[in-house]
């Protein structure tokens, strides 16, 4: 019986780490905005392009780290808890 | 059970076919059960370089993670002390790789954190050529990547924080309390933001070490997902392809990781050096 409690507590335990893992898609679309505008704005004025590639990088590492907080709670959910 | 022996490492019972993980993600190589021939994350294993395989690890054991961040230093001071031991006036190619670095990170430090940041240059670029150079042999097949581990990574940002922190009170006393108390908003507005600005600033070293160690070892662990296929024979040509395509996409990573993690701190740094909103 106990057994069982503990199997389903495992089971959920991987159910939530995968739906953290949604997450981490989010960030995908959140960093996919960032370097789309970033190409459309260059291509419109590819002159002031070069002196935006740290704000580019900048804007990905914040979009990023979303994402990164998502992945980090399946990673406690599969191993630390 | 098949693999009873394993389980007194697992924190609760497993099923039968998983194989048998710990807590740092670290997996016991005895029983895999799985199709794959070995377990991808295996290659994260810190092991005593000398001495008995499975030996305990002590902080001042010496192991392959050891090893492999003492071969990244030592890349570096080839790069930078034997390539320009000869300052030639037309560069050598070791010498103008070595300069072209260090033009990058310099230009970088000044244009995003100022200039009086550039009494921070050498830490900031010690720290870009340590993660780029540990990065490049982690893709070095059969080796051990550091930076993969989130001990390494969160002992860089921490130093990162620590010293950003130490330094906007030194530089600025109190005033650097402004950095969570948003002048530009509304009266009303500002308390709500400086809890948020708070959380935002503490959450920084957690953010900054994962996302390096995440990225790194997310690819690494793609590339032996890939290498795994190799074991059947109809999937053998995915594999390569596979396996090269994502070696490629790994070689851009570990540059831009290197990158991004040395921009961050200039971030930071600028806002410890200048807190106004």
């Amino acid at each position: 019986m106990e057994g069982d409690i503990l199997v389903l507590a495992d089971t959920g335990k991987f159910i939530g780490a995968g739906l953290a893992a949604i997450g981490a898609g989010a960030a995908a679309i959140g960093v996919g905005n960032v370097a789309g505008n970033f190409l459309a704005g260059a291509l419109r004025n590819p002159s002031a392009a070069g002196a935006q590639t740290a704000t580019l990088f900048i804007g990905i590492a914040f979009a990023e780290a979303l994402g990164i907080f998502a992945f980090l709670v399946s990673l406690l959910l599969m191993f630390a808890v | 059970m098949e693999n009873d022996a394993t389980d007194d490492v697992t924190a609760g019972p497993v099923p039968d076919n998983a194989p048998a993980v710990d807590a740092v993600g670290v997996t016991a190589e005895a029983d895999h059960g799985g199709g794959l021939s070995f377990h991808p994350l295996d290659q994260f294993i810190v092991r005593p370089l000398f001495g008995d395989a499975g030996a305990p690890v002590h902080w001042y054991t010496i192991t392959n993670a050891t090893l492999w961040m003492a071969l990244a230093v030592l890349c570096v001071f080839a790069l930078l002390v034997l390539a320009t031991r000869g300052r030639n006036i037309v560069p050598s190619r070791g010498q103008s790789v070595a300069e072209l670095a260090y033009g990058f990170i310099h230009k970088m430090v000044e244009d995003v954190a100022g200039k009086d940041a550039l009494r921070f240059f050498p830490y900031i670029f010690t720290l870009f050529l340590f993660i780029l150079f540990a990065n490049f042999l982690a893709l070095i097949p059969m080796s051990f990547s550091p930076t993969s581990h989130i001990a390494v990574t969160a002992v860089l940002a921490l130093a990162v924080f620590v010293t950003v922190t130490v330094v906007g009170f030194v530089k600025n006393g109190t005033k650097f309390l402004d950095l969570f108390w948003v002048s530009s908003a509304p009266l009303a507005l500002r308390p709500v933001l400086a809890v948020i600005e708070v959380i935002s600033y503490f959450v920084r070293p957690l953010s900054h070490s994962v996302r390096l160690a995440g990225s790194i070892m997310a690819g690494h662990a793609v590339l032996k997902v890939f290498a795994g296929f190799a074991a059947l024979t109809i999937a053998a040509p995915l594999s390569i392809i596979g396996v090269v395509a994502i070696y490629g996409l790994e070689v851009l990573v570990a540059a831009i990781q290197a990158y991004v993690f040395t921009i961050l701190t200039c971030v930071y740094l600028k806002d410890a050096l200048h807190p106004h909103h």
